[in-house]
C-alpha cells in the first residue's frame, strides 16, 4: 500500500503523533538527559554542575582518598555483582520450578488450561509491593515460619532463624515476583508444541531423559530463552525486593540508584549506576534478538 | 502383483490358505487377545476397543480399515505403546509387550502427521533412533543413506523438514521408522494428507518397499480404495470391535456383515424374507413383493428374515421386459469411467447401477428410460446377521 | 542392507500393582503444580489474614477484628492517597489510551511505511527499560527543565508507561480482526468515517476496554515511578503505603494492603473475561 493518498499518510502521522510524542519527550529525552548527567560534576545537595566529568564512572571502582589519589574500591563492585547473581539465581529458580509447572498446564485440557493460566496471572497483576510485604509477615522475626518453632521451644524468645534482611529472603522475593514471567512464555511454546513428537522420540527408542533434552528443550528454546529474560531483567533492576527484604546492607543496582537520588544526592553517580543497569539491559535484549532470530529461521521457510 | 518373499512365508492371497502359524510353525508377528480400551471413568467412559482378537502374521501388509472413532487408531497406539490397553494381551513375536514401554518395543511408527523433528536436518531425523539404539557412527551412516536412497531423497539428506513439501516429508518419515529396522512398522494414515495422485503413487511404493524390507506393515486408513489395492489382509473394525479379517477379495466380495458390505463399496441391500429350503441357492420374497434366486451360503438353517446385498457392478441393464425385473432410471451421475444410476423398482428402494463405459461416449441411459434389471443370483448374497 | 536384529528387550513381570502411568505422564509434577500455586498465593492469603488481627502487632494473632478496617477508612491520610491514585490512574489511563488507540489504528491499518519497525519499538520502549532507571531518568528530566505540576508530574509520567500496555491488547484486537468486515462496509457504500464509526470502532471496543483496564491496573500497583517523581503532597496508595511499612508494621498496613490486593484481582479477572472470546456457537 505504497500509494495511499495523502491524506492517509496525514492522517497516519497525526494518530502516531500523540503517542510518540509522549514516549520520546517523556521517556526517550529524559533517558537521552540522565545519560549526559552521568558525565557531569555532582552539586552537593543533587542536581549538576554542567562541567564534563569521568568521575561518576570512576567512583564506580575507585575511592577518592583525600590526597586525590585513588584506592580500588570494590564496594560498588559487589553491589553490582550481588545484583547479577541474585537476579541468576532466581531465574534458575523460576526455571526449575516453572518449566515443570509449564509443562503441567500444557497438558491439562483447555478448560483448565485457561483457568490455570488466570490463576497465575492474577498474583502478577497484583500490587508488587504489597506482595513483597507479604513475605516480611512470612520471613521475618516472629513471622509465619517462626512460629512453629517458638511453639516447640526450638528457638528461644530472644533468638531468630534469621530468614529476612538477607540474599536467602532477596532470593525469594524475587523468585516470587518473577516466576509468572517464566511459566507464561515457556507454556506458550509449549503448548505449541506438537505432542506426537514426543511419541516420535519414545517411538525412536528415546528415554524419558532423552526426549527431553533431544526433543523437548530444543523445540522450547523460544520460550525458555523469552522467560529467563522477562525475570533476569525485572530482578536485576528490583529496587522493592532489596530494599524490603534485604535490609539496608544487601544493596542492589535498584536500591542503589534510588538511594542516590534520595538520600546521598549524588546525581551523577546514580545516573552512572542507572546507565549501567541499562547496558546490561541492552545487552541482554540483543543477545535475546539473535537467538530468537536463530530460532525463527527454525519455523519459517 | 510382485511380491519378494522369503520362501518360509505364505502368500496369504488365498482366502482357503491357512494360518501362517498352522503352515510353517513360524510365529505370527503380532497377537491380539481380547483388547479393550476404555477412556474415562463412569458414566462419561468411552469403549474405544471392546474385545479386539486376531493374530496379524509375520511379513505381512496388514490394514486396520474403518471410519474414524472405530477404535483403529488406538489399536495403533497400543501397539507402539502411546496407549495402556485397560484390558486384554497383545504379543509380539510371542512375547506380551503391554507393559513394555514405548522406547523398548522393536516396533516403528510413521506419523499421521509426519511429526518430523524440526530442528532435525533429514539426515539427523533418519539416524535418531539409530542414535538412540547406540549403533555404531559408521552403521548409522550407511543406513541413513541406504533409507534415504531406498525413499529416494538422498539429494535432501541436509535440508530441514520445513524445506520439504509434504511429500518429500512422507518420505522422511518412512525412512526415519524404517531406519532402526523394527519387527512391525505402525503407519497412522501416512497418504491422508497427500493430494490424489501422489496418493496413488505412493501405495505403489509402499507396497514395494515392505516387499524389499520384509516388514510386517500395519497400516491404519479410512480410506477402502487404499485398502484394497495394498493389503495382504484387512480388519475392518466399527465401534471398536473387529467385523471381518480377510484377504480384500474376501472383504469385498464376501463381506461378513452389512457394516463391512456398505463400508467397503457401495452395496445395494434389499430385505426379503427365505421362501424356499436353506441351501447354495435360495429363493427369497422381497417387500415389494418379487421373488429372486440368492447366494445362501452364509444363510442360516432355519433363517427367514434376511438382508440380502448386491454390488451395483454386478448388476447389468438390458431392454425392458428382457431383465429380472423392470425399472425406471431414477437419477445418473457421470463418473467418467461409469455411470451410477438409480434405478426405481416398484416401491422398493431404487437400485444402485454401476455401468461402465467401455465402448460408448456418451451415457447410454437417459433419466426417465425404461429398462430391465439382470444379475447372477450368485451375485445376490444372503448377509450374515 | 544392513539389518540388525532388534531384540524385544527382557520385560519385568506384569507390573499387576504397580499404577500404570499414561504415556507422557510425569510423576509428581501436579503435586509440584498445586505446591506452586500455594506459593503464589499463599503470602497473600496470610496477609489477608493477618489484616483481621485485633492486636496492633501484626505477627501476634489476638483475636478476629474488623477494626483496622474501620481505621483504613477513617484515616484521611489514606483517604487522600487512595483519592491521587484513583485521579492519577483514571487520567493516565484515558489519556494514554486514546493515545494508544489512535497509534494501534495507524500501525495496523495505515499500510506498510518506512520507520514502521522503530515506532513500534519507541512505543513499547518504556516495557523494556527497567523501571528505576524510568524513575530517575523521568525525575532528571522533570527537575532539568524545572517541571513542577504537582499531582500533573505524576499523570504525566504515568501516562508514559501505561501507553504500551493500553496498545499491546488493542493491537491484537486490530490483528485479530477480520479485515474483509471493512472491505464490506465500504462495499455497501460506508465512508471512511462511517466505515470506522460503524464498523471498525464497535469490534475494536473490547480491545480498548481490555487496554483501559491494563493501563489503570498498572497505574494503581505503580509504585517505584511514583516515589521518586511525587512531591510530598502527591502521594499515591502505594507510596503511602510504602510508608507505613517503613514505619513499622501494624494490621492496619495489611488492611490497607488487602483493599488494594482485592481490587487488582477484580479488575485482572476482568480484564481476563473482557479479552477472552466469547465462546461462539462452534466453540469447542
Amino acid at each position: 500500500m505504497a500509494n495511499l493518498p495523502e491524506n492517509a499518510a496525514l492522517r497516519r502521522t497525526l494518530a502516531l503523533g500523540p503517542a510518540l510524542a509522549i514516549i520520546g519527550i517523556f521517556m526517550l529525552i529524559p533517558v537521552i538527559i540522565m545519560a549526559s548527567y552521568s558525565f557531569l560534576e555532582a552539586k552537593s545537595f543533587g542536581g549538576v554542575n554542567w562541567v564534563f566529568s569521568g568521575d561518576a564512572y570512576v567512583q564506580l571502582f575507585y575511592e577518592r582518598m583525600l590526597d586525590d589519589s585513588l584506592r580500588l574500591s570494590p564496594g560498588y563492585l559487589i553491589i553490582i555483582g550481588r545484583s547479577v547473581a541474585l537476579a541468576l539465581v532466581a531465574m534458575v529458580c523460576c526455571l526449575l520450578v516453572g518449566f515443570p509447572v509449564a509443562w503441567f498446564i500444557a497438558r491439562q485440557p483447555l478448560r483448565q488450561r485457561n483457568m490455570w493460566i488466570l490463576l497465575i496471572t492474577i498474583p502478577f497483576w497484583t500490587n508488587q509491593l504489597v506482595r513483597t510485604f507479604a513475605w516480611i509477615i512470612i520471613l521475618g522475626r516472629n513471622g509465619v515460619i517462626e512460629v512453629p518453632f517458638r511453639w516447640t521451644g526450638l528457638l528461644a524468645p530472644e533468638q531468630t532463624l534469621g530468614l529476612m534482611y538477607s540474599n536467602f529472603a532477596i532470593t525469594v522475593g524475587l523468585t516470587y515476583t518473577f516466576i509468572p514471567l517464566m511459566v507464561l512464555p515457556i507454556y506458550a511454546s509449549l503448548e505449541k508444541l506438537d505432542f506426537s513428537l514426543v511419541e516420535a522420540g519414545a517411538d525412536l527408542y528415546s528415554s524419558r531423559w532423552e526426549t527431553f533434552s533431544n526433543i523437548i528443550i530444543p523445540l522450547s528454546k523460544p520460550g525458555i530463552i523469552a522467560g529467563c529474560l522477562l525475570v533476569f531483567i525485572p530482578s536485576l533492576g528490583a529496587f522493592i525486593q532489596p530494599d524490603l527484604l534485604g535490609g539496608g546492607k544487601n544493596l542492589m543496582l535498584g536500591t542503589l540508584v534510588q538511594f542516590q537520588f534520595s538520600t546521598a544526592r549524588n546525581w551523577p553517580f546514580g545516573s552512572a549506576i542507572a546507565m549501567i543497569l541499562l547496558a546490561f539491559v541492552v545487552v541482554f535484549l540483543m543477545l535475546y534478538a539473535r537467538a530468537s532470530r536463530g530460532s525463527k529461521s527454525l519455523e519459517v521457510h | 502383483m510382485t511380491r519378494i518373499q522369503p520362501a518360509a512365508t505364505v502368500t496369504p492371497l488365498h482366502p482357503a490358505a491357512p494360518t501362517a502359524v498352522e503352515r510353517s510353525g513360524g510365529e505370527p508377528a503380532v497377537v491380539l487377545e481380547n483388547v479393550c480400551k476404555t477412556y474415562g471413568r463412569g458414566a462419561s467412559a468411552v469403549e474405544a476397543l471392546r474385545g479386539v482378537s486376531f493374530d496379524i502374521r509375520d511379513n505381512e501388509f496388514f490394514t486396520l480399515l474403518g471410519p474414524s472413532g472405530c477404535g483403529k487408531t488406538t489399536l495403533l497406539r497400543a501397539l507402539a505403546g502411546f496407549e495402556h490397553v485397560s484390558g486384554g494381551v497383545i504379543r509380539l513375536f510371542g512375547q506380551d509387550i503391554v507393559d513394555v514401554p514405548t522406547h523398548k518395543r522393536p516396533v516403528n511408527t510413521v506419523f499421521q502427521s509426519y511429526s518430523l523433528f524440526p530442528h532435525m536436518t533429514v539426515s539427523e531425523n533418519v539416524a535418531y533412533g539409530l542414535r538412540r539404539l547406540r549403533r555404531p557412527a559408521d552403521e548409522i551412516r550407511t543406513t541413513v543413506a541406504e533409507m534415504l536412497q531406498l525413499v529416494k531423497m538422498e539429494r535432501f539428506a541436509d535440508r530441514l523438514p520445513t524445506q520439504l513439501s509434504g511429500g518429500q516429508q512422507q518420505r522422511v518419515a518412512l525412512a526415519r521408522a524404517l531406519a532402526p529396522h523394527p519387527k512391525v512398522l505402525l503407519l497412522d494414515e501416512p497418504l491422508s494428507a497427500l493430494d490424489l495422485k501422489l496418493r496413488q503413487a505412493m501405495r505403489q511404493e509402499l507396497k514395494q518397499i515392505q516387499a524389499e524390507t520384509a516388514i510386517t506393515f500395519i497400516f491404519v486408513t479410512h480410506d477402502q480404495d487404499e485398502a484394497l489395492s495394498m493389503s495382504d489382509r484387512i480388519a475392518v473394525m466399527s465401534e471398536g470391535q473387529v467385523q471381518q479379517v480377510g484377504t480384500p477379495t474376501e472383504i469385498y466380495e464376501h463381506p461378513a456383515n452389512r457394516f463391512v458390505a456398505g463400508f467397503v463399496g457401495d452395496a445395494n441391500f434389499i430385505e426379503a424374507e427365505i421362501t424356499s429350503p436353506i441351501g447354495a441357492e435360495v429363493t427369497c420374497r422381497t417387500k415389494g413383493g418379487l421373488d429372486l434366486r440368492a447366494n445362501g451360503a452364509k444363510a442360516r438353517p432355519g433363517q427367514r428374515s434376511v438382508t440380502l446385498f448386491l454390488r451395483p457392478e454386478k448388476v447389468r441393464l438390458a431392454p425392458k421386459g428382457q431383465g429380472t425385473v423392470d425399472g425406471q432410471v431414477e437419477t445418473i451421475q457421470y463418473l467418467g469411467n461409469a455411470c451410477l444410476m438409480e434405478i426405481g423398482i416398484g416401491e422398493a428402494a431404487p437400485v444402485l447401477v454401476s455401468e461402465r463405459m467401455a465402448d460408448v461416449d456418451q451415457p447410454r441411459r437417459a433419466v426417465g428410460d425404461r429398462v430391465g434389471v439382470v444379475f447372477d443370483p450368485r451375485a445376490l448374497q444372503v448377509l450374515e446377521e | 542392507m544392513v539389518v540388525r536384529d532388534n531384540t524385544i528387550p527382557a520385560v519385568a513381570p506384569r507390573l499387576g500393582e504397580k499404577k500404570r502411568r499414561a504415556f507422557g505422564e510425569v510423576p509428581g509434577l501436579r503435586t509440584l503444580a498445586f505446591c506452586f500455586l500455594a506459593f503464589l498465593y499463599l503470602p497473600i492469603g496470610v496477609l489477608v489474614a493477618y489484616s483481621f488481627n485485633d492486636g496492633n502487632i501484626v505477627m501476634v494473632w489476638t483475636g478476629f477484628s474488623t477494626d483496622w478496617y474501620v481505621k483504613v477508612f477513617g484515616n484521611a491520610d489514606i483517604r487522600k492517597a487512595a483519592l491521587n491514585s484513583v485521579i492519577v490512574a483514571v487520567s493516565a489511563t484515558a489519556i494514554a489510551t486514546t493515545c494508544a488507540t489512535l497509534a494501534a489504528l495507524a500501525l495496523a491499518r495505515g499500510g506498510a511505511f518506512r520507520g514502521k519497525g522503530a515506532t513500534l519499538g519507541i512505543i513499547t520502549l518504556p516495557l523494556m527499560v527497567p523501571e528505576i532507571v524510568t524513575a530517575v531518568a523521568t525525575l532528571v528530566f522533570f527537575s532539568s527543565i524545572g517541571l513542577n505540576l504537582g499531582l500533573g508530574n505524576v499523570i504525566i509520567a504515568h501516562t508514559t508507561f501505561c501507553i504500551p500496555f493500553a496498545f499491546m491488547p488493542i493491537r491484537a484486537r486490530l490483528e485479530g480482526m477480520d479485515t474483509t468486515l471493512e472491505q464490506a462496509s465500504r462495499d455497501l457504500y460506508a465512508s471512511d468515517w462511517e466505515t470506522f464509526r460503524l464498523v471498525t470502532l464497535p469490534l475494536l471496543m473490547p480491545g480498548v476496554l481490555a487496554g483501559a483496564m491494563l493501563s489503570f491496573v498498572i497505574s494503581m500497583d505503580d509504585f517505584i515511578i511514583t516515589l521518586m517523581v511525587a512531591g510530598a503532597g502527591d502521594t499515591t496508595l502505594p507510596v503511602y503505603i510504602y510508608s507505613m511499612i517503613r514505619q513499622g508494621i501494624t494490621p492496619e498496613v495489611n488492611a490497607v494492603s488487602s483493599i488494594l490486593l482485592l481490587f487488582s484481582i477484580v479488575m485482572v479477572t476482568a480484564y481476563w473475561f473482557t479479552t477472552r472470546q466469547k465462546p461462539g456457537p462452534n466453540a469447542h
